[in-house]
């Protein structure tokens, strides 16, 4: 039951990254590898900001009991959301779409590759290669219940609340407003969005500023639930990866089913295999999909 | 023909580069008029309305609205501009409702945007019972009169129309071409290419025939009907019918 709890809130935050990398990797129509290093990016950008606005307002940096968390951390997470998102766009100007111009969806992968390399050493030679934490406080777990025993901390508690928050939101942006159908629409068909008045150009933006900020907040959930190091990208990357291709390309809550099926057979899978095998599960996942089910759960086959 | 609201000159385009599918093509459309473009497979019929549209890249040649050179905006900018285009396929958004279909393409419409909302389903009221259904779950000939619906909601100056006909039932195919008069007679202006030879020239004003992506023949849509050449030659090997 543990590792079922456990699951869910491991789940949460790999959702939320794989939403922002379902919708790129329909809109934009490539795999994106470095997807994961906006997590890293996002993580670290929120260590920076915490630290920042902790100096120049101390009062915020008080602890938010029962949580580890502080105003100054809850803050840094917001700035380093707009941050992350930024950051996206500006990769994208730099490097995706000039190859996107001049290359095929092939380029875009192999540039998609590059691009993680260049991030995960940017972030190592800026912040090192050890560990950090957002708080080196010691974080007491909660029992939720003693038979069978459940022990949960009340951070992850708010990483799942947080987390479900978002997804609410843009779930409410994607069925409620004419941005989201736009962004909808992008994604089904382009051609038939631009002739009714769609500006592509927009909507890809918006579409790294959202997979951007999902990502900034994916990055700083994990931080929070474990701890930050350059490499987390990298570890990140197949279980982000597993949730998209699970859940099916394209669709949001096929990533936000992915995330947690793949959260949850992540730590199930400890009770039956040893620790170090742990990480091969999302790939098992990902090959049983492809082999059981090309397009995923929520996925359709296209042209 | 006058008052013409569109023109295109010497129009060359393709999709590969050096590949042109039209070759110097010239034509007219005429306010609240309905022009047809008719030829065999292969003509450059779709591509003439792509290219018009801004889909397809034109390498020589003018399009001008009202006047005005248009050629080669991005799609985008031509809906600004008041020009709609339907395309044969593929032309609602599936995974939205018919209600996000219609609100999208109304989204430029500002604070009238619910009455012109309500106006498009008094104009089809075979929409306003499923409007909390997804678009894919249309028929054929629905999902052409929501495409024309979204393609009025911007109440554009020109309706660009690539095949309304393809793969609708015959019932389907006259209430489509019936709509599309009805448009003309409100003063929109209709472009339509079309494989139903008959049909559409029994509604339209002014036909063009292209051939191998080149202007053929053009004239009266009555007069290219009645003509025993022009039906020998380029409407199926025998003289059309009279509508």
């Amino acid at each position: 039951m543990q590792n079922l709890v456990d699951g869910i809130l491991t789940g949460s935050y790999i959702s939320l990254a794989a939403i922002g990398l379902t919708l790129v990797m329909h809109i934009l129509r490539f795999a994106n590898f470095s997807h994961a290093e906006l997590l890293s990016v996002g993580a670290y950008a929120a260590l920076v900001f915490d630290k920042a606005f902790a100096a120049v307002f101390p009062i915020a940096a008080t602890k938010l009991a029962p949580l580890s968390l502080t105003l100054a951390l809850l803050a840094a997470i917001v700035v380093s959301m707009a941050f992350t998102g930024a950051t996206a766009i500006l990769i994208d100007r730099l490097v995706f779409r000039r190859v996107r111009e001049k290359g095929n969806e092939l380029s875009m992968v192999f540039a998609s590759f590059g691009m993680a390399l260049v991030m995960r050493n940017l972030i190592a030679l800026g912040f090192g290669l050890h560990s950090q934490l957002y708080s080196r406080d010691i974080a007491f777990a909660v029992i939720l219940s003693r038979d069978p025993l459940i022990l949960v901390k009340p951070d992850q508690v708010f990483v799942l609340g947080a987390a479900l928050v978002l997804m609410a939101a843009l779930h409410l942006v994607l069925t409620r407003t004419t941005f989201g159908f736009a962004l909808r629409a992008v994604a089904e068909n382009p051609a038939l969005a631009q002739v009714n008045g769609v500006d592509l150009g927009r909507m890809i933006a918006a579409t790294w500023v959202i997979a951007g900020m999902l990502a900034a907040a994916a990055g700083v959930f994990y931080g929070l639930s474990y701890q930050l190091i350059p490499i987390m990208g990298r570890d990140l990357v197949l279980p982000v990866f597993a949730a998209t291709i699970v859940g099916g390309i394209g669709s949001v809550y096929g990533a936000v089913l992915g995330g947690f099926i793949v959260g949850i057979a992540s730590n199930l899978a400890l009770l039956v295999l040893p620790s170090g095998y742990s990480p091969a599960v999302p790939f098992l996942l990902i090959l049983a999909v492809l082999i059981l089910r090309p397009n995923g759960l929520f996925g359709e086959a296209r042209a | 023909m006058t008052d013409t609201i569109l023109e295109t000159r010497g129009l060359t385009a393709g999709y590969v580069p050096d590949l042109p599918i039209l070759c110097d093509v010239a034509i007219r459309a005429a306010r609240g008029r309905i022009t047809v473009v008719i030829g065999p497979n292969g003509a450059g019929k779709s591509t003439l309305i792509k290219a018009i549209a801004g889909l397809v890249p034109v390498s020589a040649g003018t399009v001008t609205l009202e006047g005005r050179e248009i050629t080669g905006l991005r799609p985008d900018r031509m809906a600004a501009q008041g020009i709609a285009y339907v395309p044969q396929t593929d032309n609602i958004f599936r995974t939205l409702t018919i209600r996000q279909n219609l609100e999208l393409a109304l989204r430029r419409a500002g604070p009238g945007a619910s009455a012109r909302l309500a106006a498009l389903l008094d104009r089809f009221p075979a929409l306003a019972p499923k409007l909390g259904d997804k678009a894919g779950t249309l028929s054929g000939g629905q999902r052409q009169f929501l495409a024309v619906a979204m393609a009025l909601a911007a109440d554009p100056r020109l309706i660009l129309m690539d095949e309304p006909s393809a793969g609708l039932s015959p019932r389907a195919t006259r209430e489509v071409l019936e709509m599309a008069q009805a448009l003309a007679a409100q003063g929109v202006t209709i472009l339509l290419v079309e494989q139903n030879v008959k049909a559409a020239l029994g509604i339209a004003d002014h036909c063009y025939i292209l051939a191998e992506g080149r202007n053929q023949v053009d004239g009266p849509a009555r007069a290219l009907l009645d003509d025993p050449v022009v039906g020998e030659i380029y409407l199926g090997g025998r003289r059309a019918e009279t509508a």
